[in-house]
């Protein structure tokens, strides 16, 4: 399996650069020294364990954190489309999906419904946000996020509250709008495994860049072993053997053949 | 013989009309503890408006947004929890203010500021309330959706180009000024009351948020006329009336309300 940048993205200039960029919060260093260059159309994941900084860094790509030193270089007239892990909201706030969607500035009917079949949502167009299924709801945040026609997505752990089959097609997902809208995609994920055929490029993250480069050889990779490879895989395989079902798009459980 | 009546009526109906929608977001974004931290520190804004001999509600404003800034300040240092803190303020402004209430020659009626006086309310006063609510409902009504994007998620809104501290504090100031205004009416024991009650009312038949601002709205101001009714013919206070009646509607609509 090779995986290779978007044609388009060679010789071009970088859409989103971070020079030598450190952070700390009350004393304590989150981010040592972190360079990275994501050129146009290209897929870069964030990996690495929590509280390895991965959330601060794309905040700080964003632009929503200042970083304490180094600077963050986003090319000019490049909007950005974000998705969040989740909304601050529970059911205290009654908001249809359609509704929710329109927030979004300059959008219209027409491209609200495009947008959400586009993600594989339509059906829940007229639904109760707060009703919505883990994978639902990270469909019609990436609604939210294409609707500003973005140069480069962030997306924080797009497949958070999603069982393992609904993740592998959601990061199809996000491969074919990369594809479909040549934009950049920076995410944050957890599972190196599953990202992998997604991916142009994993860094691989604990409060400085461990090791980058291709999927395959971020997995090969001595320091990522040490990380991943043995407490990682243990936890990872306790995880996976955790369910003995996985939930499909409609919220039905549904009962893995294999068991537990 | 009547219009001192609906004089009160009236001042009822503004207050209600324009705590529906402003108390959706203090609903909404759980600032309920503040909305009364804000109102306790009213007294002490009377205090000092009388010590310094200036005008009463602009003195109010002054403290409630004082109380609000040092909140603010406060909350950045992150070693004690919100709810604490705003206990602080809210209890010490309260405290303080009487305290200074007892050296002004006491020529004022502490129970009409703690407990409203309705019935007792002058032109100059209503018209104080019916600029301030005109404010309110004017920043409520141009900014309804940066509010509830912000409200939503504040770090998409910011990424989506809203302005958010500017928000943040437009929100405040204009929860300051109502606090003001509408201390005569409910009196700052009370206030909060009609801006949570009205709006959780509503929340058991709205499908939108604008549903829910509207519903809390007419469920004010329905609590108003019954409250001030109800103190007509039962000779009770009329702030207390008022609430109580919020009160009853809500326990109706929690037994009637939509299956969700």
């Amino acid at each position: 399996m090779i995986t290779t940048s978007h044609p388009e993205s060679h010789n071009t200039a970088p859409v989103l650069t971070l020079r030598s960029v450190g952070f700390s919060a009350s004393g304590r260093e989150i981010l040592h020294n972190i360079s990275l260059s994501i050129a146009p159309g290209q897929i870069v994941t964030l990996i690495g364990p929590n509280g390895a900084g991965k959330t601060t860094l794309i905040k700080i790509a964003m632009g929503l954190l200042k970083p304490d030193s180094g600077n963050v270089q986003l090319q000019p007239g490049t909007r950005i489309g974000y998705m969040p892990q989740r909304l601050q909201m529970e059911a205290t706030i009654p908001l249809r999906v359609d509704r929710f969607l329109g927030l979004a500035p300059g959008t219209d009917r027409a491209s609200i419904s495009g947008t959400l079949k586009e993600v594989g949502a339509s059906h829940v167009l007229n639904s109760n946000v707060a009703s919505l299924s883990g994978g639902e709801l990270q469909r019609v945040l990436l609604a939210r996020a294409l609707l500003r026609n973005p140069g480069l997505l962030v997306l924080d752990e797009p497949t958070q509250g999603v069982d393992l089959k609904g993740q592998a097609e959601l990061y199809n997902l996000i491969t074919r709008i990369r594809d479909r809208h040549h934009c950049s995609v920076l995410m944050v994920s957890h599972d190196l495994h599953l990202v992998m055929s997604s991916t142009d490029e994993v860094i691989c993250l604990n409060q400085h860049v461990c090791c980058h480069g291709h999927p395959e050889q971020v997995g090969n990779d001595p320091i990522y072993l040490e990380m991943f490879g043995r407490k990682g895989v243990e936890a990872m395989a306790l995880y996976t053997h955790h369910h003995n079902h996985h939930h499909d798009l409609t919220g039905d459980i549904v009962r893995d053949p294999k068991g537990s | 013989m009547l219009s001192f009546v609906l004089f009160a009526i009236l001042a009822g109906l503004i207050l209600a009309l324009v705590a529906g929608p402003l108390g959706c977001f203090i609903v909404w974004r759980r600032m309920a503890y503040f909305g009364d931290t804000l109102a306790h520190s009213a007294l002490l804004g009377i205090a000092m408006g009388l010590l310094a001999d200036i005008n009463l509600q602009i003195a109010v404003v002054l403290a409630c947004l004082l109380i609000a800034f040092a909140l603010l300040g406060l909350e950045q240092r992150k070693t004690l929890a919100t709810d604490t803190l705003l206990g602080i303020l809210a209890h010490s402004s309260l405290a303080l203010g009487l305290v200074m209430l007892s050296f002004t020659d006491n020529r004022i009626d502490l129970m009409a500021y703690l407990f409203g006086d309705l019935l007792a309310i002058s032109t100059a006063e209503l018209l104080w309330l019916a600029g301030g609510s005109l404010m309110t409902l004017v920043v409520l009504l141009l900014k309804w959706n940066e509010l509830l994007s912000l409200t939503l998620h504040p770090e998409l809104a910011h990424v989506e180009g809203l302005d958010t501290s500017r928000l943040r504090i437009m929100l405040l100031l204009i929860m300051a000024l109502m606090v003001a205004v509408s201390m005569k009416i409910v009196g700052v024991l009370l206030i909060t009351s009609l801006l949570i009650i009205p709006p959780a009312t509503a929340r058991h038949y709205a499908t939108s948020p604008e549903q829910m601002a509207l519903g809390a709205s007419v469920a004010g101001m329905l609590s108003v006329i019954g409250g001030i009714t109800a103190s007509w013919y039962l000779d009770t206070p009329p702030g207390p009336s008022i609430v109580t009646t919020a009160a009853l509607l809500f326990i109706l609509s929690h037994l009637t309300r939509r299956p969700v």
